[in-house]
């Protein structure tokens, strides 16, 4: 529980997705105002910290997971946070990165980085994490506390369930929809 | 002949309707909209997608309302908690089973199977997502067909074989590897029995059939168009 008065450790996180989820975030107007009166921005896109920290209250994660770097993010973020919200389609289905789903990886590499290359064709070998076989939703590595579904989720609906959060009550979600 | 009226209780309810009606038909009636997908106003029910379960009583087991004619003295329970549990693990397996991927969806905003989905409250799919590699058909000049969203409910199939007479749909295989099928499993545009009058476009309740040339979002179906088509026919036969 948060006492009144105290501020909770917000953190958002940016796996496989295109950060229209971020977007929308930014998309709650001046409804960013009361969040920013309850909580703190301990982690995200939109502030410098490096580490993901330890005792984040709620983290929000956009994107699905498609490399090995962003399963072993999750994985930490799941361990120092007390409630974890899939945000958006991607992080909720797999959704677009997971389009690729059909292909090997390998046959997808060629296409890009050899065939698709007009100078320097090659497999990036270092300083970019390998994928994995397939892009997957966030809820089949970790467990997830709250689905807000929407590409990108509403700002209306995000603002709903963070004003919940943020009061101490368990999220009730208005209406949503895939897509 | 004229029709005998009969009672029966929907969700407690008394309601007077008439011999010959389904369950689904007596309820809508009476202002109460059960879940379904295969049916289609006008088209014959086969009870395809199983969405439009109620309880009849009894501990029995559920029925399909849009195929179980209602009958005299009849109990029917709309919803509950068990319905909406298998509702939403038929549409949750809907959502698994093929590709659906709304946000780049031609029918995207307009779908019954997405709009069910947000009505009854599928945030999220607890089975895993199976990804299948299924192709496209864009032999045709006017329309498309895309696998990964077809839902085989078989509305196109109905509607093609009993309003337009051309039977060019019917679906091959079984279970998870059933598929919609054009003539004898041909590219659509070799199919000969198809007039290219659309109606199997109008009537499907996804973007799985749809006009060529349209974008995201921009796939709206005239499925009443059709619904009337076959209510003028019937009345002429
Ligand atoms: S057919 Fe409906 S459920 Fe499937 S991707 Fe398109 S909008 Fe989504
Ligand atoms: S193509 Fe559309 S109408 Fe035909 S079976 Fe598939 S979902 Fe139903
Ligand atoms: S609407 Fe009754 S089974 Fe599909």
């Amino acid at each position: 529980m948060i006492a009144a008065g105290e501020k909770i450790k917000l953190a958002t996180v940016w796996l496989d997705g295109c950060s229209g989820c971020h977007m929308s975030i930014l998309d709650l107007d001046e409804g960013i105002l009361s969040v920013a009166e309850r909580a703190d921005l301990v982690y995200s896109p939109l502030v410098d910290t490096v580490e993901f920290p330890e005792g984040v209250d709620v983290a929000l994660v956009e994107g699905a997971v498609s490399s090995l770097e962003d399963a072993s993010k999750l994985q930490s973020v799941r361990a120092r946070s007390r409630v974890l919200v899939a945000l958006g389609d991607c992080a909720v289905t797999g959704n677009v990165p997971a389009m690729r789903n059909r292909l090997p990886v390998k046959q997808i590499m060629q296409r890009l980085y050899i065939e698709g290359a007009d100078v320097n064709p090659g497999v990036p070998a270092s300083g970019v994490p390998p994928l994995l076989a397939q892009a997957r939703p966030l809820h089949e590595f970790v467990k997830v506390d709250f689905y807000l579904p929407g590409c990108p989720p509403d700002p209306k609906a995000i603002l709903s369930v963070l004003t919940d959060v943020l009061a101490g009550r368990a999220p009730k979600l208005p209406a949503v929809k895939f897509g | 002949m004229p029709q005998k009226r009969i009672s029966i209780r929907i969700d407690g309810e008394l309601v007077s309707t008439v011999e010959g009606k389904t369950i689904l038909e007596a309820a809508r009636d009476a202002g109460r909209r059960i879940p379904s997908l295969c049916h289609m106003d006008g088209l014959t029910d086969v009870g395809a997608c199983r969405l439009c379960l109620v309880d009849l009583g009894g501990g029995g087991r559920l029925a399909p309302a849009c195929t179980t004619p209602v009958q005299e003295g009849q109990a029917v329970i709309t919803n509950s908690p068990r319905l909406l549990a298998y509702r939403r693990v038929i549409l949750e397996l809907l959502l698994t089973e093929r590709n659906h991927i709304c946000s780049v969806c031609v029918a995207n905003g307009n779908c019954e199977l997405q709009a069910l989905a947000s009505a009854l409250g599928v945030t999220s799919v607890r089975f895993p997502y199976r990804y299948p590699n299924l192709p496209l058909d864009l032999s045709r000049d006017r329309f498309v067909l895309d696998q990964n969203r077809c839902i085989l409910c078989t509305r196109c199939v109905r509607v093609c074989a009993d309003v337009e007479g051309a039977h060019v749909w019917d679906v091959k295989g079984r279970g998870i590897y059933s598929r919609l099928i054009s003539d004898l499993d041909q590219p659509w545009a070799s199919a000969a029995s198809c007039t290219d009058c659309g109606k199997c476009v109008q009537s499907c309740p996804t973007g799985a059939l749809a006009e060529k040339g349209k974008a995201v979002e921009e796939m709206v179906k005239q499925t009443w168009q059709v619904t009337n088509a076959a209510e003028r026919k019937r009345a002429v036969l």
